[in-house]
């Protein structure tokens, strides 16, 4: 079968591109794509053939989704040969890089210009990943369940959200008015890593104490108590508004990416000019994507570090780490504060792009959508936490969405569908609002099929390959 | 108001405390007695408290629509609506056990966070089947409990205090139900049972005991009771959403932990104590400080209690000290 799979992916791909290349707005040109992608990611393709379907394949999906804006099969393929760069075995790096920084900064802006929402989706994954990230330390690494993760990214919210806002004023005397200007933003994004982190370490003091499920109960009830004050504290003293939530919040100028797109001519190539909603979309993936490059950064260093033994071996047998000389309390509280570090950063970024804040964001339900990313991705795993993020982000927000549209559709149109009138469909079912049904399900199903996740650590892979080679043994007597 | 009306509007507080509290006593000893043979907080316990109070509801409404009723006495009504609800949540906490926590005991991981993650996904997955299931049945999210004049009844008690009916009901059914379940489980053959395989399963397994049966056993017990809790609790708030379990079925574990977890009279106990802690808290601190901290503070109030506990009580009230083995 698998001296098959090369040529029937070459013919495929090389197929799908020329279908592309024919008749480029046909969902079903664009399945084919999709579908070769997958196929080159698992097909066993020759190593030096990787590359270059890659790279053809990315080629193919940016011109359809710059004749299509609103292309969003084609904007999934694209994800997928992004994830398949990063992942895939035996690409020489330079492929890697040069492939990513082209999707990322060539093919999603050229499409998102024009349609912001692969921008919405972009950052949204962006954040996402760095919350993932951020708990990944924490549950993955060093193996504290956390269940009241959100509320690092509360922290670093409101940090910004309060006083690049009109907020402040409202109770500090001699404030300015509209809260301090939009590039503040940078200093703030550094004082959210601070101020998270501290409450990281605050949070972490009595509750690490504890051990795995009282951990998490702790855990969540401490996040929950954040965003009750959150959603409290607009008295005595007004400090965060309510439940009202602190609007507008600044924005950094954006004058230097109009003056640059002015000067690549963005606006003659679309023939429309660029507005600031979109130039602000454009500005937030970039900063985004930044942050999220540098968040990877450091985490691929901390997990090869003294400290990412150290959690690792905490998780392992915490008695054992101990007997080894590790200090138990501050390596774990090391660990939250990283963790924290990652989303309060992130936290501010979300505070300046949403232009709001309000405790909405922050629920519990927040909190286990960030442990369904680790959890999809895999424990432990870099990898797997940015793509768990990802998948999960465009599940939901992407794939949930639509759905829900086709059904609205449909109760409009009044379309039967196996005897049942479509039109009498109850108006509450919305699948959008379905999330923890998907969420729940990724759960459940990851624990009993796939435990180790979909990119597992390579510490994972290698005991789960043990641990089933022992049940083998085992069952054989 | 002066210290004579705070004191005056004690004695009510206290009996609202105490309803409250009952309520929190059965769904605590789900927790509790699934954590005794598991070693495992079951997240999925407070859906569990939540389908028993939509089942409860829907018995109302099919039987006892004041137009044309089934039933048409409300006694009876909600005798029929206790018992739906204790066999349907019963088996959704034996379905729970037998589909996502039996093959990860299967599999033996050894990891604590695995069972634990898939409580969570359980939860979640609950929550929303009951919201499909409400907004197919009925198109709505809120949901409310049909009241009935016989149970609304007033009756007044020596210190100006005030019950209802249904407030003397939620007392009389839990004692009975806590009676109950005290008898079950330290007099019959069950409970002995159940007591054997929380203290320790493998020894249990050589003396004869099947652990799975016992082990669902012990889920459709602990689902039964917070079923009944459930419309206990529907009664006494009626209005019920797909997510009302969440933050009774955190108090109720609260109220375990208090009481030591795993320890069944300790569940009870914690379930009065925080019952009382919440009301209390909910009534007073808007006096005590001016306004400026209001009732939203309880469940606040709730969870620092639960961390101040395991800070420096973590075995619980009535729990043991239980150093670990390597």
């Amino acid at each position: 079968m698998n001296g098959y799979i090369f040529p029937f992916t070459l013919a495929f791909t090389a197929l799908s591109v020329v279908g592309a290349l024919l008749r480029p707005a046909s969902d079903l040109v664009n399945l084919a794509l999709l579908a070769s992608v997958a196929l080159v990611s698992l097909g066993r393709i020759p190593t030096s053939w990787r590359s270059g379907l890659l790279a053809v394949l990315a080629l193919t999906l940016t011109l359809l989704l710059r004749l299509n804006p609103g292309d969003k099969l084609a904007f999934y393929g694209l994800l997928g040969v992004l994830i398949a760069c990063f992942l895939l075995p035996n690409l020489p790096t330079l492929v890697r890089v040069a492939l990513g920084t082209a999707i990322l900064f060539i093919s999603v802006p050229i499409a998102g210009l024009t349609n912001s929402f692969l921008f919405e989706l972009g950052i949204q994954i962006g954040i996402f990943a760095a919350l993932a990230l951020g708990l990944n330390v924490v549950v993955g690494q060093a193996g504290l369940l956390d269940l009241g993760f959100a509320a690092f990214f509360a922290i670093g919210a409101y940090t910004w959200g309060i006083f690049g806002s009109p907020q402040a004023a409202q109770f500090i005397e001699g404030f300015p008015a509209g809260g301090l200007p939009g590039n503040y933003l940078y200093l703030f994004m550094a004082l959210a890593i601070i101020t998270a982190a501290i409450t990281g370490v605050l949070i972490g003091l009595p509750a690490l104490r504890l051990r795995g499920d009282y951990l998490a109960i702790v855990t969540l009830g401490l996040g929950e108590v954040v965003r009750v004050l959150a959603n409290n504290l607009d008295k005595p003293l007004n400090i965060t508004n309510g439940p009202q939530g602190i609007t507008p919040v600044n924005r950094p100028e954006v004058g230097f990416l109009t003056q640059f797109l002015q000067a690549i001519g963005a606006e003659q190539v679309y023939g429309k000019p660029i507005d600031s909603y979109i130039t602000y979309a454009f500005f937030f993936y970039l900063l985004v994507l930044l942050v999220i490059g540098v968040v990877i950064l450091v985490n691929i260093r901390l997990a090869n570090s003294r400290f990412g033994r150290a959690w690792v071996a905490i998780r392992e047998d915490e008695i054992a780490a101990k007997a080894m000389g590790i200090p138990l309390l501050p390596t774990k509280l090391l660990a939250f504060a990283t963790g924290a570090a990652f989303s309060g950063i992130m936290g501010a970024i979300f505070a300046a792009k949403q232009t709001f804040v309000s405790p909405e964001s922050f629920t519990l339900q927040a909190s286990i959508n960030i442990l369904a990313f680790v959890i999809l991705g895999g424990m432990g795993s870099i990898g797997g936490a940015v793509v768990g993020a990802a998948a999960v982000t465009v599940l939901n927000i992407g794939l949930l969405k639509d759905f829900s549209d086709l059904l609205n559709t449909w109760r409009q149109t009044g379309v039967t569908i196996l005897g049942y009138n479509m039109a009498n469909l109850p108006p509450q079912l919305n699948p959008a609002k379905y999330e923890r049904l998907v969420f729940g399900l990724i759960l459940i199903l990851m624990m009993i099929f796939r435990p180790e996740g979909l990119i597992p650590e390579q510490r994972h892979r290698v005991e789960m390959q043990e641990a089933r080679q022992e049940a083998k043994e085992g069952g054989s007597k | 108001m002066t210290l004579g009306d705070l004191v005056a509007i004690l004695p009510q507080t206290v009996l609202e405390g105490l309803l409250l509290g009952f309520v929190y006593a059965m769904v605590a000893l789900g927790y509790t007695m699934v954590y005794g043979v598991l070693g495992l907080i079951n997240f999925a316990h407070s859906e569990v408290f939540m389908i028993g109070a939509v089942i409860g509801l829907e018995v109302f409404r099919f039987w006892g629509n004041p137009a044309a009723p089934v039933i048409a006495n409300p006694f009876l009504l909600l005798l029929v609506a206790l018992l739906f609800a204790a066999v349907g949540s019963g088996f959704m906490a034996v379905l729970v056990e037998r589909f996502a926590y039996r093959p990860l005991r299967k599999r033996g991981s050894k990891n604590i966070l695995v069972p634990m993650i898939t409580a969570i996904g359980v939860s979640f997955l609950l929550q929303d089947l009951t919201r499909i299931y409400a907004a197919l049945r009925h198109n709505e999210f809120n949901m409310q409990y049909r009241t009935y004049e016989a149970l609304n009844q007033v009756f007044e008690l020596p210190f100006q205090t005030t019950i209802q009916m249904k407030g003397v009901l939620i007392i009389a059914v839990s004692v009975l139900m806590l009676i109950g379940l005290t008898y079950l489980v330290n007099r019959t053959k069950l409970g002995k049972a159940i007591r054997a395989v929380s203290q320790d399963m493998q020894t249990a397994a050589l003396m004869g005991i099947n652990p799975d049966v016992i082990i669902s056993r012990t889920f459709l017990i602990g689902g039964a009771l917070g079923g009944v809790a459930g419309v206990l609790f529907g009664l006494l708030y009626t209005n019920i959403t797909p997510y009302s379990g969440v933050l009774p079925g955190l108090k109720a574990f609260t109220s375990a932990v208090l009481g030591g977890i795993g320890n069944i009279p300790g569940a009870m106990v914690g379930g009065l104590i925080l019952g009382q802690l919440e009301t209390l808290s909910g009534t007073y601190l808007p006096f005590l400080t001016n306004g400026n901290f209001g009732t939203e503070y309880k469940d606040v109030f709730a969870f620092l209690t639960l961390v101040l506990l395991l800070l420096f009580r973590p075995q619980g009230i009535f729990g043991q000290n239980v150093s670990e083995k390597v």
